[in-house]
């Protein structure tokens, strides 16, 4: 094969269903041999948010936003029928059924198959969340100079 | 046809065939067979992209009541 193709992903959704997707695309790839980096920006920080704990951050209006933004894969919605949580549980209920893997075990595989997480400082900064808010999986913490370097680079690049 | 390894993704849904399938054959040594099963209609489709992309050489699908035997050599 010729040199090795690459794909940029941004996340910028924290919608569990659009994170799902994402990382599929990224397992997809990643399969076929391809250099997969996944940008989480905005609300897409919350997919790499660590489940356990509480966020720490400085100030009221951050530790609200914090409170009531938590994050991590485990507190993700839906983008439609959410419906209080019932409409996720039912359909991660659903994915189970047919041996889906949950948007954790899709973290740890598409990481153990080399994809790259690089989470965004300027969102971290006006939101108020340090390093500690995420999981170990996360390679770096990086800017738009960052994505736009690798993007210029790859054949596919997905804003999600 | 003749398999060196067979790979069962019976019950798994696109993307797990193939990132099993990728895993799967670097165990394998060039010119091996791998047979992967597989009940997802997708995997008719996305089996010889993979092998166009991957440069692996899909040498057939048999069907048979909905589920599909895959055969990839290892390129």
């Amino acid at each position: 094969m010729a040199d090795k193709e690459s794909v940029t992903l941004i996340v910028f959704s924290g919608d569990l269903d659009k994170a799902l997707s994402a990382f599929n695309i990224a397992i997809g790839a990643a399969s076929m041999g391809m250099e997969v980096s996944m940008f989480f920006t905005f609300w897409g920080l919350n997919v790499i948010k660590r489940n356990e704990g509480s966020i720490r951050s400085k100030g009221i209006m951050r530790r609200m936003l914090n409170f009531m933004n938590r994050g991590g894969s485990k507190r993700l919605h839906l983008s439609k029928f959410h419906m209080l949580g019932m409409g996720t549980w039912m359909m991660k209920r659903l994915m189970k059924d047919v041996n889906s893997p949950q948007l954790e075990e899709l973290i740890v595989m598409a990481k153990g198959m080399g994809v790259k997480f690089i989470a965004c400082t300027t969102s971290m900064g006006i939101m108020g969340i340090g390093k500690e808010a995420f999981i170990p999986e996360v390679d770096s913490f990086a800017g738009v100079a960052t994505y736009l370097a690798q993007a210029r680079e790859s054949k596919i690049n997905l804003f999600i | 046809m003749k398999a060196d390894e067979t790979l069962d993704c019976i019950g798994l849904y696109c993307p797990m065939p193939i990132a099993h399938t990728a895993n799967k054959l670097k165990e394998l040594e060039k010119g091996q067979v791998l047979e992967v099963l597989a009940d997802d209609e997708g995997i008719k489709e996305d089996m010889p992209a993979w092998c166009t992309v991957t440069g692996n050489e899909l040498l057939g699908i048999e069907e048979e009541a909905g589920q599909y035997k895959v055969y990839v050599r290892k390129s």
